[in-house]
């Protein structure tokens, strides 16, 4: 266990090393001279200059990877090559509403990966079964791009339930904060929702089968306290690891979503870098998913080393 | 994007349960013909051996096919996906306007007899557009998938092949791809190159690379050892002969798969690219640029976004069924995870 968290330890510093690699490239690939680019034809000599100076672009390359690596690790992603904002301010302003977004999705996903799956695996080939398939299917398939503009039309035009986009802070007020959530949280999970229901489904059918299950069934165990306390908590636990990895790709996922219901989180913003040629702060976005990501799937295989079914099943024989 | 980065969440859930799982798997499969085969083999002459494998390779090739068309979503799936083609390849023919023909006074019409899917803010048909638009969905798509293919196997087979520092640089450059969001890095790499529908074809290339890497690898270390390659080696074939004729075609089945389901994402990720105004540029009729445009009009238009929607959905459900048809058929390991028999913890 030691050796295996040592060797995933130092690999996932060489890759976050090439990676920060990788994302400082991206000013210095584009063609042409990013602040530049960036300033258009706003700005004047002196704010060129001065910019110009502030990201150290004269320096050699070496020198300028250490310098923003050196910086980044305190915290200081440089400045905007367009507002001359610090990025990591710009970016922490609007972590609250991308984690709240994938927060509410991963949720979403759960509710419709745990009872879908374990109903489907409960009645293998029943009407369930095959709804679960096929939804799942679906799921997968189905563009959340136009998912959510569909349900634009439909709850927000149509019905006028919901608002159509936008974002209310939590502490502003509760309840339009949720109001707002409905639509990106539920676009934003169906696809992880769908993986998981397939896992759950295999989970809960291998749980099912388990020589431990026969046992209570055949001690006399009543059917729903099996399910309790031996089919579901033995399935559900490396429902955990998975739910994590989701929740790193759902960060990803956001990006769109946050497009459709204008939902001013990083993948939003990360796209108006794009098209503002704001190189500095693109850099900035893309280091910091990366990041977490990374360090996601970290946590992630080190739990599953350490949630061992078997161990998991001895403290739940135990109760 | 979310559907998008699905399938590396796939592979990625399968990855930490099903790497023992998957090399355990295989000798029980089709490994055990294998084993019967060596067996042959160090009795008698090792080239007669390879040329039997052949045969029970081609004879594999058609017993998958029986057992496809046995299948009736295999079977749904391919006919659709063929229908797709079709409209890709005779598009022109087909529609009834010209994809860029206005109707001047017909802007914004609804469904009807002469416009079956309505008409847009400049009074083009939507049925029109969207026949046009699968070519290029299709064509872009392909290509992306194409040029990860290409690279990824490369990758993989060197790193499966090889093993040891050649592994481990070639993987760890592969992690640090993978540690990317699909459609973030695909935004940055279209920030460098600059937007267009060849820059998407590229970006989304790159990021589907690690996908066929990591495919292609696990599959090569579940042959790499077998004994018909020891075999092969053993009566003096070179390293480029015992990879491209041995390794890849016996690799191969997880690799095919791979790709029929990397289809619908390609085609996924240029809808998204393009609907955000990175991918096709107008006035081509890209699906994902005419559901940004339907965007702007879904008050007064449902149509302009319903249809070509409609059209990327149908397109990637029926990649994403035929790919887990195929799976089922050529990759019985996956099978086993995904219906619980086998446990693949």
């Amino acid at each position: 266990m030691t050796g295996y968290v040592i060797r995933r330890l130092v690999q996932s510093v060489i890759v976050l090393i090439g990676v920060s690699i990788l994302v400082f490239a991206i000013v210095h690939l584009v063609p042409g001279d990013p602040i530049r680019l960036a300033l258009g034809t706003r700005g004047t000599e002196e704010t060129y200059q001065a910019m110009r100076e502030r990201a150290g672009l004269d320096e050699p390359l070496v020198v300028q990877y250490f310098q923003w690596i050196g910086s980044a690790l305190t915290g200081d992603l440089g400045v905007s090559f367009r507002t001359g904002q610090p990025v990591a301010n710009m970016i922490s302003e609007r972590v609250p509403a991308t984690l709240s977004l994938a927060a509410a999705a991963i949720v979403v996903a759960l509710l419709i990966a745990v009872p879908l799956g374990t109903l489907s695996a409960l009645k293998p080939r029943s009407p369930v079964d095959w709804f679960a398939t096929v939804s799942s299917q679906a799921g997968l398939s189905i563009p959340d791009f136009w998912m959510g503009i569909m349900f634009i039309l439909l709850f927000a035009g149509t019905l006028g339930w919901l608002p159509s986009g936008g974002y209310v802070g939590f502490t502003e007020d509760p309840v339009q904060w949720a109001r707002h959530l409905i639509m990106p949280a539920v676009t934003a999970g169906v696809a992880s929702g769908s993986i998981m229901t397939r896992f759950v489904r295999s989970s809960v059918l291998e749980a099912l089968g388990q020589d431990y299950v026969r046992t209570a069934r055949a001690k006399g165990m009543r059917a729903r306290d099996v399910m309790t306390w031996h089919v579901l908590r033995n399935a559900l636990v490396p429902l955990v690891t998975v739910g994590g990895v989701q929740l790193a790709y759902l960060l990803s996922g956001v990006v769109i979503v946050e497009i459709v219901f204008a939902w001013p989180g990083l993948g939003q913003m990360a796209l108006q870098a794009v098209e503002a040629r704001d190189y500095s702060l693109l850099q900035g976005t893309v280091l910091l998913f990366a990041v977490i990501f990374l360090v996601v799937n970290l946590v992630v295989d080190l739990l599953y080393a350490k949630l061992d079914p078997r161990i998991s099943y001895e403290q739940g024989a135990a109760r | 994007m979310t559907s998008e980065g699905s399938e590396r969440r796939s592979e990625e859930r399968v990855e930490p349960f099903a790497e023992g799982a998957r090399r355990q798997a295989r000798p029980g499969g089709e490994g055990g013909e294998v084993t019967s085969e060596g067996s042959i083999q160090t009795a008698g002459d090792t080239a007669d051996t390879v040329a039997i494998m052949g045969e029970k390779h081609r004879s594999r090739w058609v017993e998958t096919l029986v057992l496809l068309v046995r299948n009736p979503m295999a079977v749904a799936s391919s006919l659709v996906l063929l229908v797709l083609v079709i409209v890709g390849v005779f598009g022109d023919v087909l529609a009834p306007y010209g994809y860029n023909e206005q109707f001047v006074g017909d802007q914004l019409e609804s469904p009807s007899g002469s416009h079956w899917f309505g008409t847009d803010d400049f009074g083009r048909d939507v049925f029109s557009r969207v026949l046009l638009g699968a070519e290029v969905s299709l064509r872009v798509g392909a290509v992306a998938v194409g040029i990860s293919l290409v690279a990824g196997v490369l990758i993989g087979l060197l790193a499966g092949y090889y093993g040891r520092w050649i592994d481990d640089a070639l993987m760890r450059f592969m992690d640090m791809l993978f540690a990317f969001p699909a459609l973030l890095m695909a935004i940055a790499v279209l920030a460098i190159l600059g937007r267009g529908e060849t820059n998407a074809m590229v970006a989304i290339g790159i990021v589907y690379t690690p996908i066929f890497a990591r495919v292609t690898r696990a599959s090569v270390l579940t042959v790499r050892e077998e004994v018909f390659i020891r075999a092969s080696r053993a009566s003096g074939a070179g390293d480029f002969r015992i990879i491209f004729r041995h390794v890849l075609p016996n690799a191969a089945p997880p690799i095919i798969v791979q790709t029929t389901i990397s289809l619908a994402f390609a085609i996924l990720s240029e809808a998204a690219l393009s609907f955000i105004g990175l991918g096709t540029q107008p006035p081509d009729p890209s699906w994902g640029r005419m559901l940004s445009e339907g965007r702007g009009f879904i008050e007064q238009a449902w149509w302009m976004a319903l249809f070509p929607g409609l059209a990327i959905f149908v397109t990637v459900l029926a990649f994403n069924v035929l790919g887990d048809a195929l799976r089922d058929v050529l990759d019985p390991r996956q099978r086993s995870a995904l219906s619980g028999k086998g446990a693949a913890r």
